[in-house]
């Protein structure tokens, strides 16, 4: 088999983890390919995000360097908008509602369909993916109506994680589903049960854990949905991060502010995901 | 004495079931409750809506208004903007992803690529404008690009942004399903590098391609934030129209403007959606 692929020309994916067959003048082309590949696209990924770090970190005069911008994030106070701060932490604390209601909604009923009601299985495939075909934007013309409604009692910026939840409901079941689909959730359950174990404890003890890094992956996405959403919020009139910096962003164009904390969020997102995968990866080193 | 609890728990479930004295579907009743008050109920207020007149009858009549020249304006521009940004996404989102496959599947190019692709492929909205603005616009730090504030050409620059990420995340699994015997045995038969291609290859991942064009384009249909905070004055497409006409009430007489392109755009996304799914179907039958 292995002398057949050293005829190759092109290599096939799977062949390239084991070079040592493949003819030397095509593995050097495909090497330069992919390199030149790999740096193109990686300038296109990098560029946007280094030219917003920079210019959070202009000074009063083009091409100075100053810091006021960053430091500016704690006490901005544009005009007509609430303080940038407050909607920041508007944003962090609707990110932990909608991971911690996304999983408390979508954990048990994964596992128990899977494990008790199969044939309800691909509804809830359905339903779950339903979300990917309406967007956001047709969500909130009939949402409004709800929302009038719910808005009767005056409640805070926090009532967007019901909407948010949908909005994550595709990323974080598919997460989820991969996480649920590399384990073998009948014999785990059927072992637990036979010592006695609850259905919450072969939840939340037995299957829980051995789907961490789906779990992981689901809350990251979710997160960053989150942080990033502007849609509905602002066609709610809620102000969270991403409604705020656009409103900075009207009346004051170009504020070093909004880039600045544009910058801090994204790093932020990036932190979150090697912390994230660290945890996963060790994890599953020990398991 | 383990052996028989194993059979009495597990092996009948069952009977578990009915000790609880509820049928077992009751555990998804929170879950479909959800779904159905957040998701179908405006759904169908949407649908509902925009087929009836302000005096509340049936108006099934409003449906032709989605043909009206400045409605049907917005869905060109729409589809424009997708049909442009989801070809250059799919292209160059699928040599990206084939130059991922063909490095070492545990290499740290790959793992890295997939984590970017990951996050980049959520990060539309505001921020991404911004980026855009402080690289290539007005005040860019690279260059000023003319056509920033052209449409579609600007904006679709800024959308192939999220749109390659999202094609690499949807296109790698099919490149990574083409068998090495596949090759091997076209080239046992005396097949070129280019006949491969043309006639193995090609036709194998083709499937896997178009759906994934098919998922940019419902992807840059549906999105708004990025093309809200590049441009807030100008509508050009169907999000921006909608956001204009929930906001201001002037518009289309006797029919609730919002209500109806958002139909147009259930039934379009619905469209493209069914044949992303058709194609999926397709491209599954030989990849796995």
């Amino acid at each position: 088999m292995a002398a057949v692929t050293s005829v190759g020309e092109t290599p096939a994916p799977a062949a390239a983890s084991r070079p040592s067959g493949m003819h030397t003048r095509r593995r050097r082309r495909l090497k330069v390919f992919r390199y030149v590949v790999f740096t193109v696209f990686g300038l296109f990924f990098l560029l946007p995000l280094l030219a917003m770090a920079r210019f959070s970190l202009e000074g009063a005069k083009l091409g100075t360097w100053s810091g006021t911008a960053w430091k500016q994030i704690a006490s901005y106070q544009g005009e007509g908008v609430p303080p940038l701060l407050s909607s920041i932490e508007i944003t962090l604390e609707l990110a932990v509602i909608t991971c911690v209601v996304t999983l408390a909604l979508l954990v048990p009923t994964m596992i128990w369909v899977r494990l008790r009601v199969q044939w309800l299985s691909r509804t809830m495939e359905f339903l779950s993916l339903l979300p990917l075909t309406i967007p956001a934007i047709v969500l909130v013309v009939g949402l409004g109506p709800i929302y009038n409604r719910i808005q009767h009692y005056s409640l805070s910026a926090l009532m967007l994680f019901w909407v948010y939840v949908i909005l994550a409901l595709p990323y974080a079941y598919r997460a989820l589903a991969a996480g649920l689909g590399a384990i073998d959730v009948k014999t785990l359950s059927e072992a637990a049960r036979s010592l006695g174990a609850s259905w919450f404890t072969v939840m939340v003890r037995v299957i829980s854990p051995n789907m961490r890094q789906g779990i992981l992956n689901a809350l990251l996405l979710t997160w960053s949905l989150v942080l990033g959403e502007f849609t509905i919020a602002f066609l709610l009139l809620y102000n969270n991060l991403s409604v705020e910096l656009y409103s900075i962003s009207r009346n004051t164009p170009n504020a070093g502010v909004i880039f600045s904390t544009s910058t801090a969020a994204l790093l932020f997102a990036f932190v979150l995901l090697l912390i994230l995968s660290y945890a996963g990866r060790t994890r599953r080193g020990r398991g | 004495m383990a052996v028989a609890a194993t059979t009495e728990a597990g092996a009948r479930p069952a009977r578990a079931g009915r000790r609880l004295s509820a049928p077992s579907w009751v555990g998804t009743v929170p879950f479909l409750a959800y779904v159905a008050v957040f998701l179908l109920w405006p759904t169908g207020i949407v649908v509902v809506d925009s087929l009836k007149n302000p005096a509340g009858g049936w108006a099934f009549a409003n449906i032709t208004k989605l043909g009206d020249p400045l409605v049907r304006g917005y869905f060109i521009g729409s589809f424009k903007l997708c049909l442009l940004s989801s070809v250059f996404g799919a292209v160059l989102g699928a040599i990206l992803a084939y130059a991922i496959a063909s490095g070492d599947p545990d290499g740290p190019m790959r793992r890295l690529y997939l984590a970017v692709s990951g996050v980049l492929a959520q990060f539309g909205g505001v921020t991404l404008a911004f980026a855009f603005l402080v690289l290539i616009g007005p005040v860019g730090l690279l260059f000023h690009a003319s056509w920033f504030y052209s449409f579609p050409w600007g904006i679709t620059v800024i959308y192939t942004y999220f749109q390659i990420p999202l094609m690499v995340l949807v296109f790698l699994p099919a490149i990574d399903g083409v068998k090495v015997q596949w090759r091997e045995a076209s080239e046992n038969l005396g097949a070129s590098a280019w006949q491969y291609w043309r006639y193995v290859g090609g036709p194998l991942l083709m499937p896997a391609f178009l759906g994934g064009a098919l998922l940019l384009f419902a992807n840059a249909l549906s999105a708004f934030a990025t093309i809200a905070a590049w441009e807030n004055q100008i509508a050009y497409i169907v999000p921006q129209q909608i956001s204009t006409a929930l906001s201001s009430e002037v518009g289309l007489s006797n029919v609730n403007v919002a209500d109806l392109l958002a139909l147009g755009m259930i039934i379009l996304v619905a469209v493209v959606m069914t044949g992303y799914a058709l194609l999926q179907r397709r491209a599954a039958r030989w990849l796995r």
